[in-house]
């Protein structure tokens, strides 16, 4: 048996760990080292009018949507609606970035890009309705569900791009989360599945400031979020959230890179949550006014009207019709949530399993009893038989 | 290698574990939709060796080596499937999956009930789980209940070989999620079985009747259908014929079955290896008791793993349930009141 030796006694030469060898260069992967802007820089000459007028008229849309839902809440048509307004940039640009065949997956928040991409606005309400928890079929415009536990449906789009890519179909995946979302650990499984895969899938980091009242230096120490995609082996891109030709710029960069085989991005769009998390939350409690009048000041809708006035690509006539379109979205919804949903409760036995169980079978024999008895004015249904 | 090939399969005697491997590989030539994943599935074969020879005939796109991440390998398979791919997964051990049971419970389990059907997900969950291998801490947990408490999914254990099989064959086959356990200890039981002989066709949610009896009931599953057995043939000494239940499936339950024998023995016993409490026996003798009540000659009693955390190796024949501990409840049965 051999003898160690002491150390400083031997002349075995110091080397490298064996097999050891440098892996990914690190340096190409940074993100910048602030959030990338076009708006009111010189680049912004370049940008394509028909592009900055399409993003203009989803943005109002956008907003008059949170604002209606939000009334909707106000009347209790909707359980709840957690609102994206000083977001609508990072949704919006990024579901639009998307080609027909790339998927979507959002988190609750997510609804403009969901209504971005195609879905109706009526049915993207449908979990917070409360009719379903569902309301749309995601193969109809490649949406997934909005999806409530945080961070859960970012392997969902890491495997959906990992199946289309094996298939050698040209779909992406784009996987929103928020910055709260970053510290589960359905992120780090996502994004290291899919820098080993390179799967074509890019994540888009809507960081907002808050997750419900935690404020972000209590939700991570790093550079920023963009930072962690280095960690992976990915490119991270800082972006300007409330400037929507960048993120829509940054997006595309990144989707093209994930559909020509050059694997996942993470991105992160510096944003800000105007209002509080939901309309059940006081904000008050956890952050100042001024803060919140910083970020009006930087408001994404403003700065994308400057941008079009600047250059004269759109004038007051122009911006009446974008208000009265999305005026007119917002009467529909409003209409359509003044209808009440038909519910069928016999319908929560349908979808469980292909096939019915035969305790599922009893079980909605049970309820369909107690619905009879219903309609027949006695909440008790064997009572009537006694 | 001493891992069962492709080839050697067939021949008789054949083990629970080179059962299970060609079901896979069965599963795999006819549907190319069908894909392997998780840790060690691919070049080493699993550290069961259940996917051994797989990497090697379907390539590595269709057999993974995932990265160590349990809730990864489930979550990114709930995106294949809702791609069309139909994923069959292998958790390591039973103590390994839990990390995954958020995407099992929050997904897996309700995607096609939140998408009105329109998201199924056909994942099949393969767990080696159970004790009695000698295994330290992590490697021996029954994780049955966690998995029945949850609805939307089917929970499916082989306790023959044959049965490995054809139980696997089906849930790799349904269009809804199946959480495949697999009884460690009965990976090596062999049975007089060839693949290459025509294979029954099992659909999921039917129990079987292991041996016929009169005296009573042993409803049990999985790694302990053969410790049943063994009572059961003990028990003829004593004078009692005891008629054996091997569910397969928990869920689907096959009440019919399982009643239609209680109603004729008038005495039950539910045997599993995991905890008593909150277990899935308590679910069956509740079913049992609600069904055949006016027939019941006894109180449905049970035999469970003590409600302690899985022992020690050296320990853990006192906890799991043995043909004298079956006896000794059979005899509970108030025979002498007839």
């Amino acid at each position: 048996m051999a003898v160690l030796e002491q150390p400083g006694t031997t002349d075995h030469p110091n080397t490298p760990p064996p097999d050891w060898h440098p892996r990914t260069d690190p340096d190409p992967l940074l993100p910048e080292r602030a959030p990338y802007r076009v708006l009111g820089t010189p680049t912004a000459s370049r940008l394509d009018p028909a592009l900055l007028r399409r993003l203009y008229a989803e943005l109002v849309r956008g907003r008059r949507y949170n604002r209606q839902a939000t009334a909707l809440t106000q009347q209790g048509r909707l359980a709840v609606y957690p609102s994206s307004t000083g977001q609508e940039a990072c949704q919006i640009a990024a579901a639009l970035a998307l080609d027909p065949q790339d998927w979507l997956f959002p988190s609750y928040r997510d609804t403009l890009a969901v209504v971005a991409r195609g879905v109706e606005p009526l049915e993207a309400l449908t979990l917070l309705r409360g009719d379903w928890h569902n309301g749309y079929d995601p193969h109809i415009h490649r949406v997934a569900p909005l999806c409530t536990p945080l961070a859960t449906q970012l392997p969902h789009a890491v495997g959906l791009a990992h199946a289309a890519r094996l298939k050698g179909d040209d779909t992406v995946a784009l996987a929103l989360v928020g910055d709260g979302g970053t510290s589960e650990g359905d992120f780090h499984e996502a994004l290291n599945f899919a820098a080993v895969w390179q799967a074509p899938v890019v994540f888009l980091v809507q960081n907002n400031g808050f997750a419900i009242s935690v404020p972000l230096e209590k939700q991570s120490a790093a550079p920023s979020f963009a930072h962690k995609a280095v960690g992976y082996g990915m490119p991270g891109r800082l972006v300007d959230g409330n400037d929507a030709p960048a993120v829509y710029e940054v997006l595309i960069e990144a989707l093209r890179r994930a559909r020509s085989g050059g694997g996942p991005t993470l991105i992160e769009a510096v944003t800000y949550r105007i209002d509080a998390h939901t309309n059940a939350d006081d904000a008050t409690r956890y952050r100042e006014q001024a803060e919140v009048e910083r970020w009006r000041a930087h408001d994404p809708i403003a700065l994308l009207e400057r941008e079009l006035r600047d250059r004269t690509l759109i004038d007051d006539e122009g911006i009446r019709e974008a208000e009265a379109a999305a005026e007119a979205m917002a009467a529909k919804l409003r209409d359509e949530m003044n209808t009440d949903p038909v519910l069928d409760p016999m319908e929560l036995f349908e979808h469980v399993y292909a096939e019915r169980t035969t305790q599922l079978a009893e079980q909605a024999a049970q309820l369909s009893a107690e619905l009879d008895a219903e309609e027949e004015g006695s909440p008790y249904p064997e009572s009537q038989e006694r | 290698m001493t891992a069962p090939s492709a080839t050697s399969i067939g021949r008789k005697p054949s083990t629970m574990a080179q059962a299970l491997s060609r079901a896979l590989r069965d599963a795999m030539a006819a549907d190319p939709a069908v894909h392997v994943l998780g840790e060690d599935v691919g070049t080493l074969g699993g550290v069961f060796r259940i996917t051994d020879g797989l990497a090697k005939e379907f390539g590595a796109d269709r057999v993974t080596d995932t990265p160590l991440a349990e809730a990864g390998i489930l979550g990114t398979a709930v995106g294949m499937a809702m791609y069309g791919l139909r994923p069959v997964v292998e958790m390591q051990f039973d103590a390994f999956a839990y990390p995954s049971l958020e995407q099992l419970i929050s997904h897996v389990a309700r995607m096609r009930n939140r998408t009105r059907g329109a998201l199924p997900l056909p994942i099949t969950i393969r767990v080696p789980y159970g004790g009695g291998i000698g295994g330290v801490e992590h490697h021996s947990d029954s994780s049955e209940a966690y998995y029945l408490h949850t609805p939307g999914l089917h929970v499916v254990t082989p306790a023959t070989v044959a049965d490995a099989y054809g139980l696997l064959h089906s849930a790799i086959a349904s269009d809804d999620p199946v959480v495949f356990l697999e009884p460690k200890r009965l990976y090596w039981s062999k049975a007089d079985w060839s693949a290459d002989a025509p294979q029954e066709v099992l659909p999921l949610g039917r129990a079987a009747v292991r041996r016929t009896g009169s005296s009573a009931t042993l409803i049990t599953y999985g790694p302990s259908l053969p410790v049943c057995l063994e009572a059961a043939e003990l028990a003829v000494a004593e004078g009692w014929d005891l008629e054996v239940v091997d569910l397969r499936s928990l869920m689907p339950f096959d009440d019919e079955t399982v009643c239609t024998s209680v109603r004729r023995t008038g005495r039950a016993v539910v045997v599993h290896e995991s905890s008593g409490f909150g277990g899935a026996g308590a679910e069956i003798a509740a079913r049992v008791t609600e069904r055949c009540f006016h027939h019941l000659e006894a109180p449905v009693l049970r035999v469970a793993g003590f409600d302690i955390p899985y022992p020690p190796p050296m320990l853990e024949r006192h906890h799991l349930p043995s043909a004298d501990r079956i006896l000794d409840t059979v005899a509970r049965l108030q025979w002498e009141e007839n």
